[in-house]
């Protein structure tokens, strides 16, 4: 924590804002034409409201919530399949905490377990194999998502599943990849944003090289940053920096633990152990073309998508639902039609308002029903 | 009517077997030994012949106050045993607190417990001689009880049900909707530590704290406090929901903003770390020994010193203040200078994935 206090310290961040709004100012915004810049991240958008740093910009400069929180862009028909394989009395289902609120068609996994299903929380799929390991007589199934970050974590658990020999161990794959969507964000229709705060978890696994794109081809700063307040206000400035100069590159902020290369040991699990889909759903954004992976051939004994019977159904978000908007930027929360109103976090009609890292769940948390802008 | 006193002799020792079975609920003599044993054995050494139900004598309970305070709360908790209390501590201490913070004085318990079949008499044991020996140390007895043993399966294990009566001093009137503006916000110290303390003591994470459930019997504390600071508007312990509900609580009653500071609040490091990995905030936390208390400006310093002179307020501290902006809000001052909202809190918190 001694090390973390470091990055909380709120001298440096009153100098670190000062130096943001003379930036701004010497860079003559016209009045009504804010500077968009995106968090891709779920983890930033979390520190973002937990440390108020909304309010402390200048209002020359507005945050756009990303779609990087991975419970948020699950769509509902995967959720419907977890339910049914949850269902089936011989498993034990195993899941990250904030999944377990996400609303299916029918219901949540939250649901699912108080109807009777076997549905445990854990923290790690290291703990949904030591489970295996205690339960011969039952299947453990582990809901594997999120993007890059967990990715890894999932591959090594599958590896020493094959190690040791475990046979009543699988994974739910859904692990999604997060390149192909934000390219999917550049090229959506009407795009508004002039920057990118990259994500510090994921660029720990595959570096800061994947993103040269954005910055080469679609001539849009990014700066890979970290989660402390100061390191995202370090970073919202190196790209006010870049956009006064009229540079466009991929920087790295939080090079104290993304190296530029990427993490060897972990991107070689990953690419034994997956490969990409041609598609993949995601919720409010529509398919992305290779967004999500799945296991491979090899790893089949491994995949609950081979093990067991999925519905697979492709349900449509509902319609009054405006997650897609909000994940790209288009729409604030507050001005979904459904928000605080038939979309709360008690019963969220999308995903946004599911985890704490969701931007609508965040606004309401942390903003109230009110608008943020009251808050300062 | 005690026709028969000498059939209440109690005798230690008559239940020999290990567990509970379904014949300890059935009314009979398994169920009478095991009451004997187990409950009367703890909880009552006077040996007074057992009744259906405790009697007060009005004249008595009328020497401690003028109004009767009474309460009651259930205790499902998992693990029964977790560092720094059990179940047993938790159902005498949360009951007595309840009364507490009303300003009364805890004077008598009931305890109801629901035992699943299967669960060893022991484990039993060491529970009800762990409210014995809480409720004893507060000055209160537990003076009257019920047994119900359900099949397996139909509970986790053991349940308590603690009822409490109380008596509120003359002139003492707190109450959630009283907090003015310019009052201060106080705390009796780290808060967190007992939602923090279950949570890694379920053992489902791999995390190794060394944090300690704050589970304690508030009374002493807060008449302390009042005798220094007889002004005091309002006072809640913050158990599950954790301050931050309370401090809605406050604020919506009466009518009144409140704003916190974040770096006067009181945390333990250990728990800001254990709550910085699983993606939790430590104001939703649960505690089982920490007050929130409102009292007004002039009384402030009195309140504070009055609670770091007790044993459970070594950590006390002003966190915040009322105030009078937007009705029902509470916000805080984060350390780094801005302003969060404090809302309440939506179903449990559960971790986040990364
Ligand atoms: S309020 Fe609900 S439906 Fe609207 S964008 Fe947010 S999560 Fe989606």
């Amino acid at each position: 924590m001694k090390y973390v206090d470091e990055f909380r310290d709120g001298e440096k961040a009153r100098v670190l804002i000062s130096e943001i709004e003379t930036l701004v100012a010497s860079m003559a915004l016209p009045p009504d034409r804010p500077l968009y810049l995106m968090e891709v991240c779920g983890g930033h958008t979390h520190s973002i409201f937990r440390y108020g740093l909304e309010g402390m910009l200048p209002k020359e400069i507005e945050l756009v919530h990303g779609p990087g929180c991975p419970v948020c862009v699950l769509p509902m028909g995967r959720v419907d399949d977890c339910v049914a394989i949850a269902e089936d009395p011989k498993v034990i289902f195993t899941t990250f905490g904030d999944a377990m609120r996400v609303p299916g068609s029918k219901k949540s996994l939250l649901q699912a377990k108080a109807d009777g299903a076997d549905v445990r929380m854990v923290y790690s799929p290291m703990d949904a194999l030591d489970l295996a390991r205690r339960s011969p007589e039952r299947e453990v199934v582990f809901f594997g998502l999120g993007f890059e970050t967990t990715m890894p974590s999932t591959a090594l658990t599958i590896l020493e599943a094959e190690s040791e020999g475990i046979r009543n161990f699988s994974v739910f794959c859904n692990h999604i990849t997060i390149v192909p969507t934000i390219k999917a964000i550049l090229d959506s229709p009407g795009l508004q944003l002039d920057g990118f705060l990259g994500p510090g978890h994921v660029s720990m696994v595959i570096g800061t090289a994947p993103y040269e794109f954005i910055a080469n081809f679609y001539r849009k700063p990014m700066v890979v940053a970290g989660f402390e307040p100061l390191d995202i206000l370090h970073s919202i400035w190196m790209l006010l920096k870049q956009i006064k100069d009229g540079r466009a590159e991929v920087e790295n902020q939080y090079a104290r633990v993304v190296p530029d290369a990427g993490n060897d040991p972990a991107l070689n699990a990953v690419s034994r152990v997956y490969e990409l889909r041609e598609f993949f759903e995601w919720r409010g954004l529509g398919s992305i073309d290779h967004s999500g992976v799945r296991l491979r051939e090899a790893y089949a004994q491994y995949d609950a998508e081979r093990k067991f019977t999925i519905p697979n159904v492709r349900i449509a978000d509902p319609k009054s639902c405006q997650c897609g908007e909000v994940l790209k930027g288009a729409l604030k929360p507050w001005q979904c039609k459904v928000f605080g109103t038939s979309c709360t976090p008690e019963a969220p009609l999308g995903a946004l308002m599911v985890s704490s890292e969701g931007a609508c769940a965040a606004y309401y948390q942390y903003g109230g029903q009110r608008r943020q802008a009251e808050v300062v | 009517m005690n026709i028969l006193p000498f059939v209440r002799t109690r005798r230690l020792g008559k239940v020999s077997v290990s567990a509970v079975t379904l014949a300890h609920g059935g009314g009979g003599k398994a169920m009478k030994d095991l009451v004997d044993d187990v409950f009367v054995a703890a909880f009552d050494e006077r040996g007074e012949p057992l009744e259906d139900q405790a009697r007060f004598d009005l004249n008595t309970l009328g020497a401690h106050g003028d109004r009767l305070a009474f309460t009651t709360d259930s205790f499902v908790v998992d693990p029964l045993f977790f560092p720094g209390g059990d179940i047993g501590k938790l159902a005498v201490c949360g009951t007595v607190n309840d009364l507490a913070v009303g300003g009364a004085r805890p004077l008598f318990l009931s305890c109801a417990v629901i035992l699943e079949e299967g669960v060893a008499v022991d484990l039993l044991r060491r529970v009800t001689r762990s409210m014995a020996q809480v409720a004893n140390d507060a000055g209160v007895r537990i003076v009257t009880g019920d047994t119900k043993v359900v099949p397996r399966g139909a509970c986790d294990k053991i349940f308590v049900t603690t009822t409490g009566i109380g008596m509120i001093p003359v002139g003492i009137d707190l109450g959630v909707d009283k907090a003015c503006p310019n009052d201060v916000v106080l705390v009796n110290g780290l808060l967190g530590d007992h939602g923090a303390a279950i949570l890694c003591a379920r053992g489902d994470m791999a995390l190794e704290t060394p944090i300690e459930s704050d589970c304690a019997c508030l009374h002493g504390l807060i008449s302390a406090l009042l005798a220094a600071a007889p002004g005091t508007r309002f006072i809640r312990d913050a158990t599950r929901g954790g301050i931050a509900t309370v401090l809605n609580e406050i604020a919506e009653a009466s009518h009144v903003s409140i704003e916190i500071q974040e770096e006067r609040t009181p945390i333990r490091e250990e728990v800001k770390a254990f709550c910085e990995i699983l993606g939790l905030d430590p104001l939703y936390l649960a505690n089982e020994g920490k007050i929130v208390a409102v009292v007004p400006a002039h009384q402030a310093d009195a309140a504070l010193a009055a609670m770091r002179g007790h044993p459970l307020g070594a950590h006390a501290a002003m966190i915040g203040r009322i105030g009078s902006e937007i009705e029902g809000r509470v916000t805080m001052r984060t350390t780094f200078g801005g302003r969060r909202i404090v809302d309440m809190l939506v179903g449990e918190q559960l971790p986040r994935i990364c």
